[in-house]
């Protein structure tokens, strides 16, 4: 189903093959039939696949820009320190991928033994492609991502989002629905023009069922290199995520403070835990992976309890 | 090109885009600042929100919970002075809450978005600028396919120094060269920041008028700084310059 009239009400919607737009599409008699609206059977086909990956955890933010990418990549960079433990990192920012370049790949998709990542980006020819699709082709991609990836046994899938509620949202949502999300993992900045995206996002999470794992405050201060003194950039003039997380009752994971180093490294394409290795930053991040480590498997447990009562 | 037929937009002499593939570069604030420059500057300004799950502009311009009302050629959009130098829309406006989520596939984005250009009764305006959201997808194709009669003047593409910035922006730029749509300019945006207690810059560079212990103006310096008070999440504001860009008529 690839090409769709550019108004398409959406399969699944009640003006499904009967909207003004219908007329002239390939796909007309099937949703006016009402089989869109049936379930996908690629959800069942996701789940079986997932079968062989034990947590899963969505990275999510409202707002653009806040390290949604870069957290990603460190927390599979944090996991895969653990030789025993297999990680796949999942990028489902079709039309902006970063994470090839943060962690430093062209093409291979193996970081590391233990780390495989799988993105867009490394089906584009060119630096310079853009990735112009609409909704419905945005969601076959991640469809297929989720179907037809070799996943293997995985320990930890984490998955990067594009900023927003939308899609690509949806879609990971839905296809993952049967397969079970252990969490989503909510990224901020401390200033308001975040935070009020990030309380849609944590809107958003309610809204579909998905578990809020917690929120990141990123850049929290910043750190100069050469005076060692932090300064507010970003100030949190409305409380910051503290007084966010207090309010819509959702725990703050911790604070990340903005070091010149992670962009750099970034960059480079390395894990910015090697290059500074007692960065407030980096101790920070350690400790947000492991309170997620702990959620996952203080919720493994209780499924397992759950099973065997 | 088909002539744009009279309409919301009849009265617009001049529409500028402002895009990027990344998010958080600062689209909305320089959109913000580049309208309220071109007020400053004796024009009258529309500012078109396009970001429909993160609208940050009303926020910006101190203009939250404004309600939007209907007229007799649609929605009247919000002014923000008396003068009705400087309007506004935004789904922003339109949320019943402000933290509720605009939970939108691609199809209804597209539908609102037409009807921003369409059903708003801008008036006679100088400029209008569009802010809109990261990316390469709907909400893109959709104005511009919506803005594409009444041939807007180009786009503004902003970036940060990183790499992962830039890397979005060559594929935003290759956006604009399939669409047609003419890049008037590239902006750096936090093109450096001069730490507030050593005040020596740690890295970046400084540019002329960052004021210390804020970011750095963009890459290309120009005409004076927009007398507004910087919103208080949008540092450094009031000190930041605005480039004198040729491709822009006064």
């Amino acid at each position: 189903m690839e090409e769709v009239p550019h108004d398409c009400p959406g399969a699944d919607s009640a003006q499904a093959g009967r909207g003004a737009s219908c007329q002239g599409c390939p796909n007309q008699r099937l949703c006016a039939s009402g089989a869109g609206a049936a379930p996908d059977p690629a959800i069942e086909e996701i789940k079986e696949k997932m079968k062989t990956v034990k947590h899963k955890i969505l990275v999510l933010s409202g707002k653009g820009g806040v390290g949604k990418s870069t957290f990603s990549a460190h927390l599979a960079h944090g996991l895969a320190e653990d030789e025993n433990t297999q990680i796949a990192l999942l990028d489902i920012d079709i039309c902006g991928p970063s994470i090839p370049k943060i962690m430093g790949l062209e093409g291979e998709q193996y970081v590391e033994d233990n780390l495989g990542v799988m993105s867009v980006g490394f089906l584009l020819s060119s630096p310079d492609d853009a990735v112009i699709w609409r909704g419905p082709k945005k969601n076959g991609m991640i469809k297929q991502f989720l179907r037809d990836v070799d996943w293997g046994e995985v320990d930890y899938l984490i998955v990067d989002t594009p900023p927003g509620t939308s899609d690509e949202h949806l879609s990971v949502v839905q296809y993952l629905a049967a397969a079970h999300i252990d969490g989503a993992v909510i990224i901020t900045t401390p200033q308001e023009v975040s935070l009020q995206d990030v309380r849609k996002e944590i809107n958003f999470c309610r809204k579909v069922k998905l578990p809020i794992i917690g929120v990141v405050e990123n850049m929290s201060g910043f750190i100069c290199p050469k005076c060692k003194k932090e300064s507010q950039i970003f100030p949190p003039t409305t409380g910051g995520a503290e007084l966010m997380c207090q309010d819509l009752e959702v725990p703050l994971l911790g604070r990340v403070p903005l070091d010149p180093l992670i962009g750099k490294n970034c960059d480079k394409g390395q894990s910015f835990f090697i290059d500074a290795p007692d960065s407030p930053a980096t101790l920070a991040y350690r400790s947000i992976i492991q309170r997620i480590q702990e959620f996952c498997n203080l919720h493994q447990s209780k499924e397992e309890n759950l099973i065997s009562s | 090109m088909e002539a744009a037929e009279p309409g919301n937009l009849a009265g617009v002499r001049h529409i500028i885009l402002v895009l990027s593939g990344k998010g958080g570069v600062g689209k909305s604030t320089i959109s913000t600042e580049l309208a309220l420059a071109l007020r400053h500057a004796g024009k009258k300004v529309g500012i078109l929100d396009v970001d429909l799950c993160g609208p940050s502009i009303p926020r910006m311009l101190g203009a939250q919970g404004r309600a939007v009302h209907q007229c007799d050629r649609g929605w009247a959009p919000v002014f923000l002075d008396r003068e009705q130098s400087i309007s506004l829309m935004s789904v922003g406006f339109l949320l019943e809450k402000p933290d509720e989520a605009v939970v939108w596939r691609g199809p209804k984005k597209n539908a609102l978005i037409k009807q921003f250009v369409s059903d708003v009764a801008w008036g006679e305006l100088d400029y209008l600028v569009v802010d809109t959201p990261p990316g390469t997808s709907d909400e893109h194709m959709a104005t511009i396919e919506a803005l594409r009669p009444y041939q807007p003047l180009g786009a503004l593409v902003v970036t940060t120094p990183q790499a992962v910035s830039v890397g979005d922006v060559r594929r935003e730029l290759t956006f604009c060269r399939k669409t047609g749509l003419r890049v008037m300019g590239i902006v750096e945006n936090m093109s450096g920041f001069t730490c507030p207690h050593c005040t020596v810059s740690p890295g970046g560079c400084r540019g002329g008028e960052a004021a210390p212990g804020r970011w750095g103006p963009w890459a290309v310096l120009g005409s004076p700084p927009s007398p507004r008070s910087a919103p208080a999440s949008s540092p450094g504001a009031a000190e930041r310059s605005w480039p004198s860009s040729p491709g822009c008529p006064s």
